[in-house]
């Protein structure tokens, strides 16, 4: 993410007081509560939510492909709330979008497919469209595939051909629409890596919508909760995966971490001891300083559950602990101290 | 005597039933190429304007499927007669191949319009809204997302249509288009020269078959994709 000389983020996308309802034989029903936020230049973006929860209406706020029942939406410096037809069919050409079910023309072959923004824009000229689609095909890791149908592509071929698509304009803003919610786990994680390397070479800004914790884990740097059309949680992923607020995220993350949804249940009153929870981030994971503060205090632990992973590129650990001994609270300010972030659990 | 001779009569002139051949395919070919031409921007503007789609215009609509929906329940040997006046105005004249296009095409055109709002209804939602998110204007989704992408649909409706029109112009025969039909109705139901409407009855089969046969392989060929 990218920061203007003040320091201040600047934002590629902002949404201010925005909200949406449908119009449904002759009764509004809302779709998202009034909410503003801002998107960073620069940053991978991810907006968590349940189907039904609104997130779909979200992303096509961006491009207008649903059209907000009030408020501003700005791209850049540009409000598209504001704009025309002709302008805004200009300002959506400056932003990608991929899909779920991809969406590819069937009639039209995998090199014709990566093509088509470039024609809709007026480029005709034959040598330039086969050269750029010759690099966004390289780039996706499909330049053998430029003359088959989609419909003799896998799936996470489909998507590679779709993120290929929605590069040809060279666009500043990437939306995708539940990208991976069609593709199997490993399929999964090489499209997100594909999205990754994007972000960072390409400096191009992400929107992402997912029901999957995992994927936002993988590629995002912020995220926001949407429950029921309200945005109740939002924040950089480490806070918000490490220390989730609400109970939409909680029930998110645990799915993401089987093993800490099943200590939650874990019979506590059967260990002696406080329950504390101990989470690293970067360094402090590699650091053994739980060791050291164990000797150093004569505290007794027992480890109840514990992973150790990454979000995006930060390692992190997770370690619940009962703890017993005169010098607990020592031993938590010392953990404070090496950078250690500790809550007590409740028994 | 040879074999054929024997087993058809009355036909002494095999040229006029080549000639019926050719009246017949030029009906058949110049009232098609109207029917498309005229029934595609129709089904085109009937899906539109139809609810829920890219621009919905329930009042048009309405009015433009009404107009089809009559067009399609008048009976063609019907259509033909009450047409005629516009048929003269049109052409400057009633009868022969000519006098035959203008009721074929008002016939087959609503006929065919259905079957390409049909075909445009199958294409899925999602590459409708791509190409918008890649700023497509309206034209451009008709002309390059649309059409490209129901051909297999819109192939075999034109096959289904050009069959139809081949029974419409063997009814034109009865109020003397030319053609096929006129040769059966003149020669074989008011001649009782029946094996003029044997003759006339296997041609119209071999030419329904090939159209079906050329239509299927088309419609195969693209629908491969």
């Amino acid at each position: 993410m990218r920061l203007s000389p003040e320091g201040h983020i600047s934002a590629v996308i902002r949404f201010v007081d925005v909200h949406k309802s449908y119009r449904v034989d002759g009764r509004d029903i809302p779709a998202l509560q009034p909410f503003s936020l801002d998107i960073a230049d620069g940053e991978v973006f991810g907006i968590i939510g349940l189907s039904g929860a609104g997130k779909s209406t979200l992303i096509r706020l961006v491009n207008l492909l649903e059209r907000p029942s009030g408020g501003t939406i700005f791209v850049g410096d540009t409000e598209m709330t504001a704009l025309a037809e002709p302008a805004l069919r200009a300002q959506r050409r400056r932003i990608g979008m991929i899909f779920q079910h991809f969406n590819l023309l069937a009639s039209q072959t995998v090199a014709d497919n990566v093509a088509f923004p470039m024609r809709l824009a007026g480029e005709h000229s034959a040598s330039v469209l086969r050269a750029r689609v010759d690099e966004l095909l390289a780039r996706v890791g499909l330049s053998t595939h430029a003359d088959k149908y989609p419909s003799q592509l896998s799936g996470g071929q489909k998507q590679r051909v779709g993120i290929a698509r929605a590069l040809a304009n060279r666009p500043s803003i990437l939306l995708c629409d539940e990208a991976t919610s069609a593709l199997d786990p490993q399929t999964t994680a090489s499209v997100l890596e594909l999205l990754a390397e994007i972000n960072r070479e390409l400096e191009l800004t992400i929107v992402l919508i997912t029901h999957e914790m995992d994927v936002v884990r993988r590629v995002c740097d912020r995220v926001a909760v949407l429950d029921a059309g309200v945005i109740v949680e939002r924040g950089a992923v480490a806070d918000v995966f490490l220390h989730p607020q609400h109970d939409t995220t909680r029930r998110f993350v645990n799915e993401a971490l089987p093993e800490e949804a099943a200590s939650e249940l874990a019979p506590f009153a059967q260990v002696p001891g406080r329950i504390l929870r101990l989470s690293f981030r970067g360094d402090t994971t590699l650091t053994p300083a739980l060791g050291r503060v164990a000797r150093d205090t004569g505290i007794d632990f027992n480890i109840l559950a514990g992973r150790i992973d990454r979000i995006k590129n930060l390692p992190y650990g997770q370690l619940t602990l009962a703890v017993q001994g005169e010098r607990v609270d020592v031993a938590m300010a010392a953990l404070r101290e090496a950078g250690i972030e500790i809550e007590e659990l409740p028994r | 005597m040879n074999p054929l001779q024997k087993l058809l009569p009355n036909i002494d002139d095999w040229g006029e039933i080549g000639r019926a051949c050719i009246d017949t395919l030029l009906m058949l070919g110049g009232s098609l190429l109207l029917t498309v031409l005229i029934g595609l921007p129709l089904g085109v503007l009937l899906y539109l304007t139809g609810k829920g789609q890219l621009r919905p215009m329930p009042k048009l609509y309405a009015v433009t499927s009404l107009l089809v929906n009559i067009l399609r329940s008048v009976p063609f040997i019907i259509l033909m007669i009450v047409l005629m006046p516009v048929t003269y105005f049109l052409v400057g004249t009633k009868l022969g191949i000519r006098g035959a296009i203008p009721p074929l095409v008002i016939g087959a055109a609503p006929f065919f319009a259905r079957l390409v709002e049909t075909a445009l209804r199958e294409v899925q939602q999602g590459v409708i809204e791509a190409s918008q998110a890649m700023g497509a204007s309206l034209w451009q989704i008709v002309r390059h997302v649309l059409l490209p992408e129901a051909r297999g649909g819109l192939f075999a409706g034109i096959t289904v249509t050009a069959i139809a029109l081949v029974g419409y112009t063997a009814m034109g025969g009865a109020i003397g288009s030319g053609g096929l039909g006129d040769l059966a109705y003149r020669y074989g139901y008011l001649s009782y020269k029946s094996d003029y409407m044997l003759v006339t009855v296997v041609l119209l089969i071999v030419l329904v078959q090939l159209l079906q046969m050329l239509g299927d392989r088309i419609v195969t060929r693209y629908k491969r994709h």
